[in-house]
Formats: structure tokens, sequence, C-alpha cells
């Protein structure tokens, strides 16, 4: 009888919660069906007639560069996810497993790395990928994504916990070499946990406006974000492409949609082991 | 000797700017053509310019030029500055007027006066000043400018039964009609958003917010013409006769399209924002010299308008000038840049040459051009100082405030004086009293 109000609270907050992540993603579906004419003369939640006419338009500016740029973002969260994650479960195994000298120096160090927002270190960055040559190239925007603190902190809490020190001790015991422990024994079991930072990383570097923004010159290299900014920001004397923008907003987060609905069932693996293991 | 002078003056500013140890780029001694072909590559936002570098590259096999399309505004600016500074700038820069100071205190771009003195005649005085600041330097060419004009409803303008303001008074009184008639309809909007705006309305009123006088700098942000124009739209927001929605938000954008915003005192530049925000106002729209502070003047300021450089640090400053040159003065560069970068020439022939009305215009205006080019010649000049950045964001900053707390607008104009000046001493910079 009495459990009913307290289940009705929470429910509130999340159907609340629910209605403030979906309302922006619905106004950016309802706003991209309208054409040029209705998007500021129809009401803010009727949808418009031209969503197919905004697509073919989008696909037609200045010959389809807008593919380009969800390729390069492809390649730059894609590519930058999967080294990043290579490289923070090699070294998150390593901090969690061995003891050797400097570790915890190490540990503090890459602590005090996540609290220096990445934004900050985006104008040092270019001036050092100035400095040897590599700005505006591919390699500009992925290396520096690649090492990510914050990854390699999860990657070092989720090795503590999903790989046992028995398992490795047995491993050892049966000859194998250091190598092939990492990669038939510990990587396995840290799949999840890797899929995890896989998501966050993509997610990261798709979103990220920044460090492309600084380090593109070239408009045939730039990602998504910084492509559809130039769309917006057209200077004070020529009118925003709204309609290309929305729209093109929209078709931008169909890929993370769709990585998020596949990925879904490790991502939940990896809650749960997380809660009963940790 | 003034422009040795003003050169040690602003450069003093990147020392303070930049900190560390910034290499500056080596200027470039290349004022000899090179043999063998070059590729130039030039930072834009106008549309279709890689069209127009087509139509060049396919007539010029020497001087290859690769446009990479950018962001506009403030933040093109701002990435410029930092790519010359790490000595990637590109070989050509568009830049815009109020920007191009700032550009050459940080010693960005090239004077290519050796190169391109030979055009000025091409292009009013006010425009040639604003990219020369008044010394005997060129720092980049004339592209496009901004002056501006009073954009009118002309159906709803004799629905309410007022007629085009000719003073600003008259501006006001027509405010109030308006209002009073319909509540919800206001007669135009005072932005906070825009600095731009209001500078190029200072102008008209013959503000002069920077100047150089030997060798420092005199800034007059708070003069009188300005405090004029601050407390004028201040008088009639407080009233409650004008409205105060920033121009370019959805709202401007509605309020446009369904006839609750009468006019707009804007630049030449408009008729494309009118049609890509307000399409329903198609046909309905007239123009008209901006309302005057005394009755039988004829004033204009410019808002917006930008210029080709070329960057400092360019190895091919001979090709990139002459590209410049053939986009900005050559007949067959100027009709390109107008039908298909869709902006107002700055080279008088240009202007000249302008035949058939905007399609917006074309039954309410259909001798739009030529309004605008008589307009034009009204546009008072102005000098751009080196950190016309602090002085827009100080603008914006202080007028929400004043709109906010309904306190006088004359303070936000003495805000940014000082912002600006105190700016100006931290980078450095010598200025006058």
């Amino acid at each position: 009888m009495n459990r009913r109000p307290v289940g009705a609270l929470p429910t509130g907050l999340l159907v609340l919660g629910a209605i403030y992540c979906l309302l922006p993603v619905s106004w950016v579906l309802i706003s991209a069906s309208k054409s040029p004419g209705e998007l500021f003369t129809l009401g803010t939640l009727t949808p418009g007639s031209g969503l197919l006419e905004n697509v073919r338009e989008l696909n037609a500016y200045r010959d389809g560069v807008f593919w380009r740029w969800m390729l390069n973002s492809v390649v730059y969260a894609g590519g930058g996810a999967l080294l990043s994650t290579l490289v923070s479960a090699v070294s998150g195994f390593a901090l969690a497993k061995y003891r050797f000298p400097g570790r915890n120096l190490i540990f503090n160090v890459l602590i005090g790395g996540i609290l220096v927002p990445s934004v900050v270190l985006a104008v040092p960055q270019y001036l050092l990928f100035s400095k040897i040559g590599m700005a505006d190239t591919y390699w500009a925007v992925l290396l520096p994504q690649i090492l990510h603190p914050y990854s390699i902190y999860l990657a070092r809490v989720y090795a503590s916990a999903a790989v046992p020190d028995s398992l490795l001790e047995a491993g050892r015991i049966d000859g194998a070499s250091e190598r092939r422990l990492l990669g038939r024994v510990a990587l396995p079991l840290m799949v999840p946990g890797m899929v995890t930072i896989f998501l966050f990383q993509f997610v990261a570097i798709w979103n990220n406006f920044l460090l492309p923004f600084l380090m593109l010159g070239d408009d045939g290299k730039f990602p998504l974000t910084v492509g559809l900014y130039s769309l917006l920001a057209a200077g004070a004397n020529q009118p925003s492409l709204y309609n290309l923008i929305i729209t093109g907003a929209l078709l931008s987060i169909i890929p993370l949609i769709a990585l998020f609905l596949t990925m879904q069932r490790y991502w939940r693996t990896d809650l749960s082991g997380g809660a009963l293991k940790g | 000797m003034r422009t040795k002078r003003l050169a040690i003056a602003l450069a003093t500013m990147l020392a303070a700017g930049c900190g560390g140890a910034a290499e500056t780029p080596a200027a470039a001694p290349a004022t000899s053509a090179p043999a063998g072909p070059v590729s130039l590559t030039y930072w834009t936002w106008a549309p279709n310019m890689d069209k127009i570098a087509e139509v060049w590259n396919q007539a010029n096999p020497d001087i290859k030029v690769t446009v990479s399309k950018q962001a506009g505004g403030d933040d093109a600016a701002a990435k410029f500055l930092t790519a010359a500074k790490a000595g990637n700038a590109p070989d050509l820069v568009q830049a815009e007027y109020q920007h191009l100071p700032s550009f050459i205190a940080a010693d960005a771009v090239a004077d290519i006066a050796a190169e391109a003195a030979a055009v000025k005649p091409e292009f009013s005085a006010g425009l040639w000043g604003l990219v020369t600041l008044g010394t005997e330097s060129v720092y980049a060419i004339p592209q496009d400018s901004g002056p501006m004009m009073l954009y009118y409803r002309k159906d709803l303008f004799e629905k309410y039964g007022i007629g085009v303001p000719k003073t600003w008074d008259e501006y006001a009184e027509a405010a109030r009609t308006v209002h009073k008639a319909d509540p919800k309809v206001y007669l135009g909007s005072f932005s906070s958003k825009d600095p731009g705006w209001f500078a190029g309305l200072a102008q008209q009123a013959g503000a002069q917010w920077w100047s150089i006088s030997g060798d420092a700098w005199k800034v007059g942000i708070n003069d009188a013409a300005t405090t004029k124009v601050a407390d004028f739209w201040g008088g009639l927001v407080q009233e409650g006769v004008i409205d105060d929605m920033p121009y370019f938000t959805p709202e401007w954008n509605k309020a446009l399209n369904d006839g609750t915003q009468l006019s707009w005192p804007s630049a030449v530049w408009g008729p494309g924002v009118l049609e890509s925000n307000a399409p329903k106002g198609k046909g309905k729209w007239g123009i008209a010299p901006l309302p005057q502070w005394n009755a039988g003047e004829n004033f204009s300021g410019f808002w917006g308008g930008s210029s080709t450089a070329v960057s400092a640090g360019s190895k091919n400053r001979a090709a990139a000038v002459k590209f410049a040159t053939w986009l900005n003065t050559d007949p067959q560069g100027i009709d390109l840049l107008v039908k298909e970068a869709f902006v107002y020439p700055a080279s008088g022939k240009g202007q000249a040459a302008l035949g058939a009305p905007p399609a917006y215009f074309a039954e309410s205006q259909p001798d739009f051009w030529q309004q605008a080019a008589t307009i034009g010649t009204s546009a008072r000049g102005f000098t751009f100082g080196p950190n016309v950045g602090v002085t827009y964001n100080a603008y914006k900053d202080a007028f929400d405030k004043a709109l906010q707390d309904k306190s006088p607008f004359s303070a936000s104009v003495g805000t940014m004086q000082d912002t600006t000046v105190a700016d100006m001493q931290k980078s450095g910079f010598t200025l006058a009293q």
C-alpha cells in the first residue's frame, strides 16, 4: 500500500529526466523537417514538410562535402577511439598488475591529467604540432586524443577488478609469457571495460570541436562539428544556412545512435559486472 | 615615416599578446615572382569561392589557388592569428575590416603597398582608409562593403499610416505611432548582440572610436556622437516603443516573417538575410537612406564588409597579390564575386555594373542597386583599432546588462571605452589623452 508514493517519486524524476534528454533531440528532428520558409513561421513543435528537400540540399551542398566531413568524423572518432582503447587497456593493465618503480608516480600524474580539461591543452598542442610540421594533418587530430588519462584510469580500475591475480599466476606456472598473458588472458577479460572506454572516447572525439577547429585549415579534413560550424558562422553579411545545419546535426547523431544500439549489450554487461565485482 | 611608427606602435601588441617564444614569421623577402607554378592557399567564408578560384586556376596554370572554406566572424580572426603565430597561416585570408588592425598589430598580414597601390582609384576613399588605416601602407584589397540603409515594410508602413522617416526624430515618432496602434508590433529592435550594427550607426553620427595621432592611439568610444546614438535607442527601449531582441535570432526571424517588425536599419547585404530568414516578406520590403540626425544631412555608416589580405608568412607574395587584385578589381573577378559569392563588391566599377535587383526586391524596389550606390557614397570613414574584439565583447556585455537592469545606455558606452582603454594599456600600446 505505502509502496506506491515511494515508487511514484523516482518514476516521476526519471520521466522528467527522459523529457529533459529527449526534448532537444525531438526539436532537432522536428526542425529538420521544416523547409527554410517554415523554419521560423511554423510553431516550434509542428512538423514541417521539407525533410527530404533539406537532405537533398545538404547532399548537394558544395558537391556533397557533408559526407566527406562525416567520413572524416568516422576516421577521427573510430580510429582515435580504437587506438585510445588499446593504449588505455594495456597501460591500465600494467598499472594494475605489475609492481615497478615509479608506478605510483605515473598513476598520480595520470590522476592529475584527468583534472586538466582538454580544452586548455588545445592551443599548446596546436603550437607543438605546428613546430613539428604536423598541423593540418589527420594525425594532428588523431594523436592528441589517443592518450587519455581518464580512460587509462578506468582501465586500471577495471583490470584490477576483472583480472584475478590467481589467474595470471596460474598462467605463469603453465609457462605463458607475459605478452601471451596479456593477449590471451587479460584483454579478453577486460572486453566489457574496453567497450566502455571505446564508447566514451568515440562520443568525446565525435563531439570535439576546439581541437580540430584549431588544428585544421583545410576544409577537406574537417570533421562534422567544424564543418557544420562553417555553415553557421558565415560572416555577418551571409545568411546562416539554418535548415542545412539542423538537418546536418540530425544526420550526424545517427551514427552515434547506431553505435550505442549495437554496443548496448556489452555496455550492460559492463555495468552489472562492475557492480558485482567492484 | 608615419608608417614605421605605426608599425612599431602596433607591434608592441604581439609581445604582450602572445607571451612565450612564439615565432614571428620572418618577413617574406620574395617580391619577385618565383619561377615555376606556385600554389596558394586561401581562407575565406564567402560562398562558392572555390568555384571562383577554379576559374582563375583555369586561366592561370602557374598560380594555383586552393580555397579552404572557413567559419566566418570573430572566431575566424582568432584562428588566423593563432595560425600566423604558429607559422601556418594561409597565403591569402579574408579579413573583415574591423579585424584588419589586429592582424596588422600582430604582424600577420603583409604590407602590399608596392604591389597593390595602383588599385587605389578603384575604391572609394572611405573603403581605402579601412585597409590602409590612413597610412602609406596597404594591408589588404577591399572585397565587399556594407553601407547602411533602412529596410522597411512598404505595405505595413502604409497600413499604419507612417511615412519613411527622414530623421531619427521622425523614426522615434513613427515607433510610437506603430506601437500605439498595435502593442504587439514594433517599428524595429535594438540588438545588444550586434556591435557591428551599433558601430555603423555611431559612424553615421560622426563617431571616431579610434584614431592615430603621431605614434599614439586615441580612443574616443564615449564621444558625444556615440553617446547620442546610445541614448536615443536607450530612450526608445525604456519607453517600450522599440523591441530589444537581438537580430538573427529565431524570434527575430519570426517577427520579420509575421510582420511584427516593420523595419531594420541594416547594410547593403541585407537581402540575403531577409530572403533566407523572412521568406514571407518577399516583394514587400523597400529601402531608404538611414534617418538622419539633422534634417537635410546625408550620412551613412558601414556595417560589415571584408577585404583580401596576404599573410606576412606567405612565400609567394607577388602571386598572392596578383590573385587578390584580379578577384577584387578585374571585371571578371568582380562579376564572379557578385554572381557566385553574393557579395556587394567594394570596387566602384563593380557597384556601378550591378543591374537587376535581388529577386527578393524585384517587385518592391526595382532600383535597389542604384539606391544602394547613392547611399554608399554617403558612408562616413572610420578607423578601427587593434582590439576591436575586446570592444565588441564589451558592447555585448554592457548592453545586455543595461537592458536587464534598465540602466542608461550612455553608461554602457562608458564601459566600452574603459574596457578598451584598459586592454590597450595592458597590451602596451601608447595612448594619447
